[in-house]
């Protein structure tokens, strides 16, 4: 392209030809922002289009489901009154199962966030003896397939007498957020300085002072992220939830929307409004932390 | 990780007349040794209890050797070792290539590129079981989504697209390429953010353009990342359970699973659960190696995951 632009600028008394190379670019121009144009068009259809049916079935009417329609055509709110009042016998205990989603959600949250911490603070801060070993135990740990380990998991938790209790799934669920966590806090504990801890050694301070008063402060954005990422693992996650909690009080959201498909009557306007409301805390969440979490914190979101 | 403890170690070897205690405890003193024990004794509980010992366990129970031969027996298992292959040489694949493409596309500048990107990583802000659940009913031959558009623009009868195999395995596939494409972009998008600018000022300068720009510059420097994010993509797909369960259920006749799902099928819905490890443990000849690999690239490259 330059090397075009030199050689114009050689023969510029030809205006002509400059006038033709301006139309020429004008047009390449053109052509460019018409391929963007359908680039962007295809890539919103793609986005959309199996978000766009969770949200056309959800207002459909009983009847309309089994129809031919591309939109619903007279808007019902009957899924989302029968979400919000248990109005229909599979969703007789949806609050209380939410209620179980949020537990699960928050102790796994705070649990990740203690455990982990404590343990990078241990390994890069206090410069542990064979904290390396640590380290490798959770990389190991994180490059694990969730799923490859949830026939033993469910026999322990049996042996554990666990089945049916949502710590089972905490439990889980801490397992498998505390790897990346630890990976997260000792990358980014290695941006604070270490002279820190050691004046404040120097001044007295116990390790639990140096943890709780300065190490925590200063892992603020780290300790945001990575709660947001373990909040949503447990909240997004189905396989471990459905193989341990079988019993309609102890469920989960997921679960409970999973087995509406076994149902034969297939209330797809009752599900796809339940996938809205269980759907709406997680997109909220990430559309708010988002700007904070830089794309790598988010790596571990691929495990779902 | 290893960079901050290594020297210790070597040091420890060296002296070679450092006290067992001393050895354990390193530099630390009195109380403080107590305060680090205490701050790792929570991770070390949770690995033991959570992480070693099902892991021994599922060893131990796909450790009888007559289980092998009844999994091989299996006209099933044989069929999920292909979708499984294909399902990982194929989508993996093309998911990050279409990634590639798009991170380059997400670079433009401008308020409305900005925008699309908000609404393009949507499939990935919203949880996994929902998308399925809705891909599966939009599939449904006579009152899903697809065939309804297809008749009313086209005019046109879709197929039964979860009916056959082939059909049913290309919808498990391109569903969760729709689902995990917009975070393999935003990775590569952040890899090429990371990219100084001077570099392609350099090229730029000395005459490259489009396509060679591309091939000699700009990939060359993200190809490692590139080769990383294929990795733990195909070993966080191995694992992929939720998007066969919903979008084909593993049908039809159960000519659709993957490992992932064939495992828990015997555990779960035949009662052998034996044979469900036995069948998950058949990927680790494929899996080790993988690991192998990525842990090597970790330590050897200071990507920043």
């Amino acid at each position: 392209m330059t090397t075009v632009t030199i050689d114009t600028i050689g023969i510029a008394t030809s205006r002509s030809r400059s006038e033709a190379m301006r139309r020429a670019a004008r047009r390449r121009k053109h052509l460019t922002s018409v391929g963007l144009a359908l680039v962007s068009v295809v890539l919103v259809f793609w986005t959309l289009l199996p978000l766009y049916n969770i949200v056309m079935v959800s207002f459909e009417g009983h009847g309309d489901v089994f129809s031919d329609s591309i939109w619903p055509p007279v808007p019902s709110f009957d899924g989302y009154i029968a979400v919000f009042t248990q109005g229909y016998w599979y969703l007789a205990n949806f609050w209380h199962q939410f209620g179980n989603s949020v537990y699960v959600g928050a102790a796994v949250t705070f649990l990740t966030l203690l455990i982990a911490s404590a343990a990078s603070f241990a390994i890069s801060r206090m410069r542990i003896r064979h904290g390396w070993l640590l380290s490798n135990a959770a990389l190991l740990t994180y490059v694990i397939p969730q799923s490859f380990l949830a026939i033993p998991f469910y026999r322990i938790m049996q042996n554990y007498g666990l089945t049916n209790n949502l710590w089972s799934v905490i439990a889980a669920m801490v397992t498998f957020a505390t790897p990346y966590a630890m990976f997260i806090f000792q990358q980014y504990g290695r941006s604070i300085p270490i002279e820190l801890d050691e004046s404040a050694r120097i001044d007295g301070a116990t390790p639990f002072q140096i943890y709780y008063k300065i190490y925590l402060p200063l892992m603020a954005p780290a300790l945001v992220a990575i709660g947001t990422y373990a909040l949503l693992l447990a909240w997004n996650e189905y396989l471990y939830q459905f193989l341990m909690l079988s019993d309609k009080r102890s469920m989960t959201v997921p679960v409970a929307l999973a087995s509406f498909l076994n149902s034969d009557e297939a209330p797809w306007n009752y599900m796809m409004a339940t996938a809205i409301v269980y759907a709406a805390l997680p997109v909220t969440v990430y559309y708010l932390v988002r700007g904070r979490m830089t794309a790598g914190l988010t790596m571990g979101g691929v495990k779902g | 990780m290893a960079d901050i403890a290594h020297p210790q170690i070597v040091q420890g070897r060296e002296y070679g007349t450092i006290s067992q205690a001393r050895w354990w405890r390193g530099h630390l003193q009195g109380s403080e040794y107590a305060w680090a024990l205490a701050f790792c004794i929570p991770y070390v509980a949770v690995f033991f209890a959570f992480v070693v010992y099902p892991v021994a366990f599922g060893i131990w129970m796909g450790s009888d050797a007559a289980l092998y031969p009844r999994l091989f027996d299996d006209p099933i298992y044989w069929q999920t070792v292909v979708n499984t292959a294909l399902f990982l040489g194929i989508a993996i694949n093309v998911k990050l290539f279409l990634a590639l493409l798009l991170s380059g596309f997400f670079m433009r500048r401008g308020w409305w590129v900005k925008a699309l990107l908000m609404v393009f990583v949507l499939p990935w802000a919203v949880p996994a079981l929902p998308t399925y659940i809705s891909i599966h009913w939009m599939l449904n031959g006579e009152w899903g989504l697809i065939n309804n558009l297809l008749w009313h623009v086209l005019g046109i009868n879709g197929p039964d697209w979860l009916t056959t195999r082939w059909l049913a395995l290309t919808s498990v596939m391109v569903s969760h390429v729709w689902k995990w494409l917009p975070f393999w972009t935003v990775i590569l998008l952040a890899g090429r953010m990371a990219i100084p600018t001077d570099i392609q000022e350099a090229a730029r300068v000395d005459g490259a353009t489009g396509f060679r720009m591309f091939v000699h510059v700009n990939f060359p420097l993200i190809a490692n990342l590139y080769f990383i994010c294929t990795l733990l993509s195909t070993i966080f797909s191995l694992g992929d359970f939720n998007v066969v369960t919903f979008v084909s259920g593993g049908g039809p006749a159960d000519s659709t699973h993957v490992l992932a799902t064939l495992g828990i099928r015997y555990a779960f819905d035949l009662a052998q659960p034996r044979l469900g490890v036995a069948a998950v443990i058949t990927a680790l000849p494929l899996l080790i190696p993988l690991v192998i690999m990525l842990m090597r690239k970790f330590k050897t490259s200071q990507v920043q995951l």
